[in-house]
């Protein structure tokens, strides 16, 4: 079972000694939309960053655009300050295939050079595909065949793990 | 099945070539999808990768300039190979057909044509006759369609007035040379516009025009009364043919744009113009350059409407 409350102040709390082991300075949050924003939303608060929260839409990076086309619902990205030379946290809900965080990284390098890019993720699942991986993790798991993790939110923030039936 | 042209099996656009036919849903989702594309300015690197590896060519049979560089920008924005022919400087003066043009292009494997053609249905008949997994962009095809255009003046319009329901548009000069206010008066239509005006003096204006689902007025003042945005169309003297107005002063007189004039619109009206402007013609430099006039922003909008029409029309046909 999985507890939501557990799960942010894991995150929070490897967030936190990663700052300091890492030097962030006057770090720039940014959320990957939806999930990611909402797990943003509420790491900004725990950490009391200063600037506001950046948004990131990575509907137009993504690498399956030939299979699944445009995504209609998306939104423009809002990253508050400029990027160049910034201390970045990047944050997304489940970290998965890793696909998600290389897209996130390719748009944010196109808006600037950042100092650095730490990663934090609320669940980091099974299933790895690129050579990435997640700095801060608020829970670390193993799937089994066929059930995936659904989050809901923003408020209450909630997570359950599903299990697909599977089709014949 | 579906027999517009336009959309394949499930309704997703394939080729852009008319309003006409395209249901308010996939046009709402063009100007939101456009949306994003407008926040894209303030990237360093003004590009996205979602069309990288496609090649695009710019068909055009006919002048532009506006149209043709928004349309390249918005090609390299999008990551794709784009590649602009200026027909006059091609093969088709030394004789080649249209459709042997084509088949030579389609055989350097690309992805989509944007077409400009003087004949009306070129584009319609470039899509009937390309390979499948080709799609086509009607960039103003003589008198019938100028779909971008007309998403980008409808884009420009939900941008300042955020509603369409509301709203009354009046349509300004040309009306019977204009493939852009056909499509124009198609997409208002479409989004839910209540009362679309045109004002033209009769020799403008093409037979049964209320057809089209407008209303007519031939004074400009009664007709710029209450009116929330004004459509001013350019003057097309290349594609007169007779002797259609006395002179183009009396014309200035009677339908030009003059600041006294616009005073007669809600104070917050907005003036739009697809250009190029004849100044002292169909609008005065003061209005064209004044503070209700979004004309250049039309032309920045440009851009992110066929961004988000071009990404479009490639996804992977029948996948989604």
């Amino acid at each position: 079972m999985l507890v939501i409350a557990d799960l942010l102040n894991q995150l929070e709390a490897e967030l936190k000694k990663t700052i300091i082991e890492r030097n962030l300075v006057n770090p720039l949050m940014i959320g990957i939309r939806t999930g990611g924003v909402w797990v943003a939303e509420q790491m900004y608060q725990r950490l009391h960053i200063a600037e506001p929260l950046g948004l990131l839409d990575i509907s137009f990076y993504r690498d399956d655009f030939s299979q699944i086309g445009v995504n209609p619902n998306v939104r423009p990205s809002q990253l508050p300050a400029r990027v160049d030379g910034r201390d970045i946290i990047l944050i997304d809900d489940v970290f998965y295939t890793g696909r998600t965080i290389r897209a996130a990284l390719n748009e944010i390098f196109d808006y600037g050079r950042p100092n650095q890019v730490v990663l934090g993720v609320l669940i980091e699942r099974d299933g790895r595909q690129i050579p990435l991986s997640p700095d801060c993790v608020g829970i670390s798991i193993i799937l089994n065949v066929g059930q995936r993790i659904k989050l809901t939110g923003p408020d209450p923030l909630a997570i359950e793990i599903q299990t697909l039936t599977v089709a014949a | 099945m579906n027999d517009n042209l336009q959309l394949n099996s499930e309704g997703k656009l394939k080729h852009f070539l008319s309003i006409e036919g395209l249901p308010k849903e996939l046009l709402t989702e063009i100007l939101d999808v456009a949306e994003s594309f407008v926040g894209m300015s303030d990237q360093q690197i003004k590009k996205v990768p979602l069309l990288r590896g496609k090649t695009i060519v710019n068909l055009f049979f006919e002048n532009s300039t506006r149209t043709r560089t928004t349309f390249e920008l918005a090609a390299k924005r999008l990551s794709a190979d784009v590649l602009s022919m200026s027909i006059a400087t091609s093969s088709t003066s030394k004789g080649e057909s249209l459709l042997d043009t084509i088949r030579n292009l389609e055989a350097m494997f690309v992805d989509m044509f944007v077409v400009r053609h003087a004949i009306s249905g070129a584009a319609h008949f470039i899509a009937q006759q390309t390979a499948p997994h080709i799609s086509v962009i009607n960039a103003g095809d003589g008198q019938h369609a100028h779909p971008t255009q007309a998403m980008l003046d409808m884009f420009t319009i939900r941008q300042i007035k955020k509603d369409f329901s509301n709203l009354r548009v009046a349509i300004i000069g040309d009306i019977l040379h204009s493939r852009v206010a056909r499509s124009q008066i198609q997409a208002l239509n479409t989004l839910g516009v209540p009362e679309v005006r045109v004002i033209a003096p009769k020799t403008l204006l093409p037979a049964h025009v209320e057809s089209l689902g407008v209303s007519v007025s031939h004074d400009l003042n009664a007709g710029l009364k209450d009116v929330d945005v004004v459509i001013m169309l350019r003057l097309q003297k290349e594609r007169m043919t007779s002797a259609l107005l006395p002179s183009e002063s009396e014309y200035f007189k009677c339908f030009g744009l003059t600041e006294e004039k616009l005073k007669i619109a809600k104070p917050d009206a907005i003036v739009m113009h697809p250009g190029p402007i004849n100044r002292g013609v169909e609008i005065e430099s003061k209005v064209a350059d004044g503070p209700q006039s979004v004309i250049l922003k039309q032309v920045s909008n440009g851009i992110a409407i066929r961004m988000a029409i071009m990404a479009m029309a490639m996804q992977k046909q029948g996948i989604m």
